[in-house]
C-alpha cells in the first residue's frame, strides 16, 4: 500500500471497504486562560473488510469505535485519512456520488429507539429511503417492504405499526430491514445488540449471520462483548485510545492475544461457565482509561500496562507485523511475551 | 449453615396502571446466608429490581404495593417495622448499590460529606472520626489518593470511581446484606472486573450476604454461589451455580444458557428462544413460558406449574421436571 501501513489481509480476498490512516480530532474550547484542546478520538486507524466478512472492532468506552463508524459512513468528516469503497476514494464525495455511497454503506445503531423516527410507520421507515434512492417503483414499494419484513422475521401486520409499539428486538429488526432495503455492500453495526436481552440478542445475531450468508454483506461489527465478538467475527481489531493495538484473525485471537491490553481485555470478559471461570486467571488492570485529550506520551497504554519498561513512556510503538497479526507493542513477538495467563 | 441473613417468604408486589394491575413479583421466596452471593437473573421486566426495592420497602405507593410476604433480616421481619425503625435498617444493616451511581450520590455534596452523613446518622461518629473513616473506606474500595478524592464532587470522578464511592458509602456501616442491582452494567469490562473483584473481596473480608441482580450469565458464573432464575415475575428455577450451569432443568434456563454460550456455537447459529417476554397485561394462561417453550405439552397451556423441590436447595417450576411429561 502506498503509505506503507501494514495490513492483515481480509480472509475473503480483495477488500470491499478500506480505511487508511484515519484521524479524527474534535476541538474543544479552552477556558478563559487555557488554550483550546483536541480530543484525539481516532489517531491513524487503518483496516479493511472483504465481501461476506465480519471485522469486529472492540475496546473500552471512549476508545473511538463510534467515531470510526460515523466517519466511515460519512456522517462526519475525518480530520485526515482516506476511506475507499471498492477501491474508489470516498472521503471527499458530495452530491449524487455521496448519495450512492449512502446506499452502499448502511449503519445499524445500538439504540433502535433513537434511530427510528417515532412519528413514522414501519412501512414509511423502510419504504421512504427506497423512494429517495429510486430503488423500487412506487406501486411495488409496499410489496417490497413486506418481503423485507419477512426476511427479518416480522409479519406484514407490522407495516402499519409505529416504533413505540414494538419491543427492542423487533425495533432492531426494523432497523436491519431498513438497512437491507438499500441493498448495501457493507453494514456498520454499532453495538447492535447491547441494548437487548440475552434471548433476543441471539435472535438478532442469528439474523445478521443468515443475511450475510444470503447476500454476502460485509459487517464492521462494533461491540464491547468479547464472547459475542469471538462468535461472530472473522477478524478482530482491538482499539485503545483512538488507535488499533492488535488486529488478528479471530481464530488466532481466541488461542492467544499478543498485546498486553488485548490480554487484559480478553481476560476480564466474564465467561458463562463456572468451571472455566474458576480456572482462569484474570488480569485486573489498575486505574481508568486516560483522557483522550492528552493521551499518554510514548505507548498510550503504558500508564496501565503490567509489563511496561522505561522505554514505553518515551517511545511510541508502531503497529507492526508480529507472527500472524499486527501488534502495537515494543515487546510483542519476544519469546514468552506477554506472559501466559490461562491456568 | 446457620440461620440465613436474609429470608424472603412469598413476596408479591403489584403496580396499578390504567391498563390494569401488573403483578411484577409473585410469590417469591429465597434466602441468603452469611458470606454467600445469590444471583437473581432474568430478562428485562422479569421483576428483579422490583423485588430488590421491595426488600428495602422502597416501592413507590401509589402506584405500587407489596401485596404479601415477609422479609426477614437476621430473623427480624422488615414488613412489620415502623418507617422510623426501617430507616435505621436501611444503609446500616442492608445497603444497596445501583447501576447508575448518580442515583445514590448527591451531585452538590463532596464525597466526604455524603459518606460522612451516613456515618454520622447511623454510627454517631464525631467530625474528626468521620474524616479518618471516610479516607479508610475509600482506601478499602481502592480509590487512589483518598484524601484528595474525599474533597471532590461526584462529577470530578470517572464512572468506575463513582461506582467505588457508592460501594464505599454502602459499606460504611458494614451492612450484613448488600443488594447490588446491575452494579457493573454501565461499566467497561476491565473496570467491571475491578468492581466485581472488589465486591467479592469485601464479601469475604466482612462476611456479608450479597444479592446480585444481573442479566449477564458470565458475571453469574464468575461471582455467584447460588442462582434464582425469574421469568415474568416468578421464580422458575433455583440451584447452586454449578447445578444451574451444568444441569439446567427449566426450558427457559436452558434457553438462556444456550443463547449466552456464544463461543460453543463456533461458526454456527446460536440456539434462540423464539418470541418475546409476554406483556404483563397479556399473560398467557397456564405456564407463562409456554408460548416460547419448545418442549411445551398440552397440559402447559391449561395450568401454571408449581415450584417443586427436585433436590435439596433445588427447585423447578415446570411440568416436565416433575416427570409429568415425556416421563
Ligand atoms: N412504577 C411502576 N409502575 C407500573 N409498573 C411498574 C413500575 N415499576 C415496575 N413496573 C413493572 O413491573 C415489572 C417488573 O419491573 P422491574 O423493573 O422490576 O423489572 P427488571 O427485571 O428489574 O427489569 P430491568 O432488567 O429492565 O430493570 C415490569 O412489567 C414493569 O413494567
Ligand atoms: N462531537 C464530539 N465532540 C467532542 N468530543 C467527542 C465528540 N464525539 C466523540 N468525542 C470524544 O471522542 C472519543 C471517542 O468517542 P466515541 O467514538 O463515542 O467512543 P466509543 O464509541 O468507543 O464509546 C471520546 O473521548 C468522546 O468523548
Ligand atoms: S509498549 Fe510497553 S507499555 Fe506499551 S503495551 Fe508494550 S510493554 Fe506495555
Ligand atoms: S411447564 Fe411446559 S411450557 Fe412451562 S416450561 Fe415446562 S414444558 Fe415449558
Ligand atoms: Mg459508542
Ligand atoms: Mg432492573
Amino acid at each position: 500500500m502506498a503509505d506503507g501501513t501494514p495490513q492483515v489481509a481480509s480472509a475473503g480476498g480483495a477488500p470491499i471497504l478500506e480505511v487508511r490512516e484515519l484521524v479524527k480530532h474534535y476541538p474543544i474550547r479552552g477556558g478563559l486562560f487555557s488554550p483550546s484542546q483536541m480530543v484525539h478520538a481516532l489517531d491513524g486507524v487503518s483496516l479493511s473488510v472483504a465481501r461476506g466478512e465480519t471485522l469486529a472492532v472492540v475496546g473500552e468506552s471512549g476508545c473511538g469505535k463510534s467515531t470510526l463508524a460515523r466517519c466511515i459512513i460519512r456522517l462526519e468528516q475525518p480530520t485526515s485519512g482516506h476511506i475507499l469503497l471498492k477501491g474508489a476514494d470516498i472521503t471527499v464525495l458530495a452530491g449524487r456520488p455521496l448519495r450512492e455511497l449512502r446506499r452502499a454503506l448502511q449503519i445499524v445503531f445500538q439504540d433502535p429507539y433513537a434511530s427510528l423516527n417515532p412519528r413514522w410507520s414501519i412501512a414509511s421507515l423502510i419504504g421512504d429511503p427506497m423512494r429517495l434512492h429510486g430503488l423500487v417503483a412506487r406501486g411495488e414499494r409496499r410489496g417490497r417492504v413486506a418481503s423485507l419484513l419477512e426476511t427479518v422475521g416480522l409479519g406484514p401486520e407490522f407495516m402499519d405499526r409505529y416504533p413505540h409499539e414494538l419491543s427492542g428486538g423487533q425495533r432492531q429488526r426494523v432497523a436491519i430491514a431498513r438497512a437491507l432495503a438499500m441493498q448495501p455492500e457493507v453494514i456498520v453495526c454499532d453495538e447492535p445488540v447491547s441494548a437487548l436481552d440475552v434471548s433476543i440478542q441471539a435472535q438478532v445475531i442469528n439474523l445478521l449471520k443468515r443475511l450475510q450468508r444470503q447476500f454476502g454483506i460485509a459487517y464492521i461489527f462494533i461491540s464491547h462483548d468479547l464472547s459475542l465478538v469471538k462468535h461472530i467475527s472473522d477478524r478482530v481489531a482491538v482499539m485503545y485510545l483512538g488507535q488499533i493495538v492488535e488486529l488478528a484473525e479471530t481464530r488466532a485471537a481466541r488461542r492467544r492475544v499478543l498485546h498486553p491490553y488485548s490480554q487484559a481485555l480478553f481476560s476480564a470478559a466474564p465467561v458463562a461457565d463456572p468451571q472455566a471461570a474458576a480456572a482462569r486467571k484474570r488480569i485486573i488492570l489498575a486505574g481508568d482509561v486516560p483522557s483522550p485529550i492528552e493521551p499518554p506520551a510514548g505507548c498510550r497504554f503504558h500508564t496501565r500496562c503490567p509489563y511496561r519498561q522505561d522505554r514505553c513512556a518515551r517511545e511510541a510503538p508502531q503497529l507492526r507485523a508480529v507472527e500472524d497479526r499486527l501488534v502495537r507493542c515494543h515487546f510483542a513477538g519476544e519469546p514468552g511475551f506477554p506472559p501466559e495467563t490461562s491456568a | 449453615m446457620s440461620a440465613p441473613v436474609l429470608d424472603v417468604r412469598s413476596l408479591s408486589v403489584e403496580f396499578e396502571s390504567t391498563l390494569g394491575t401488573v403483578h411484577a413479583v409473585r410469590d417469591l421466596s429465597f434466602s441468603i446466608g452469611e458470606g454467600e452471593t445469590l444471583a437473581l437473573v432474568g430478562e428485562s421486566g422479569s421483576g428483579k429490581s422490583t423485588a430488590a426495592m421491595a426488600l428495602l420497602r422502597l416501592i413507590p405507593n401509589p402506584p405500587g404495593r407489596i401485596s404479601s410476604g415477609a422479609v426477614l433480616l437476621s430473623g427480624r421481619d422488615l414488613m412489620a417495622l415502623s418507617e422510623a425503625d426501617l430507616r435505621g435498617v436501611r444503609g446500616r444493616e442492608m445497603a444497596m448499590i445501583f447501576q447508575d451511581p448518580m442515583m445514590a450520590l448527591n451531585p452538590v455534596y463532596t464525597i466526604e460529606r455524603q459518606i460522612g452523613e451516613v456515618l454520622r446518622l447511623h454510627l454517631g461518629l464525631s467530625k474528626s472520626e468521620i474524616l479518618a473513616e471516610v479516607v479508610e473506606l475509600l482506601r478499602l474500595v481502592g480509590v487512589p489518593a483518598p484524601e484528595e478524592r474525599a474533597r471532590q464532587y461526584p462529577h470530578n470522578l470517572s464512572g468506575g470511581m463513582r461506582q467505588r464511592v457508592m460501594i464505599a458509602m454502602a459499606l460504611a456501616c458494614r451492612p450484613r446484606l448488600l443488594i447490588a442491582d446491575e452494579p457493573t452494567t454501565a461499566l467497561d469490562v476491565t473496570v467491571q472486573a475491578q468492581v466485581l473483584d472488589l465486591i467479592h473481596g469485601l464479601k469475604e473480608k466482612l462476611g456479608m450476604a450479597v444479592l446480585l441482580i444481573t442479566h449477564d450469565l458470565g458475571i453469574v458464573a464468575e461471582t455467584a454461589n447460588r442462582v434464582v432464575v425469574m421469568y415474568a415475575g416468578r421464580k422458575v428455577e433455583e440451584g447452586t451455580v454449578g447445578e444451574i450451569f451444568a444441569d439446567p432443568r427449566h426450558p427457559y434456563t436452558r434457553g438462556l444458557l444456550g443463547a449466552a454460550k456464544w463461543e460453543e456455537a463456533d461458526g454456527d447459529l446460536l440456539r434462540e428462544i423464539p418470541g418475546t417476554v409476554p406483556s404483563p397485561f397479556e399473560m398467557p394462561s397456564g405456564c407463562s413460558f409456554a408460548p416460547r417453550c419448545a418442549e411445551a405439552i398440552p397440559l402447559c397451556r391449561g395450568a401454571m406449574p408449581e415450584l417443586k423441590d427436585v433436590a435439596p436447595g433445588r427447585q423447578v417450576r415446570c411440568f416436565l421436571a416433575e416427570g409429568r411429561g415425556h416421563g
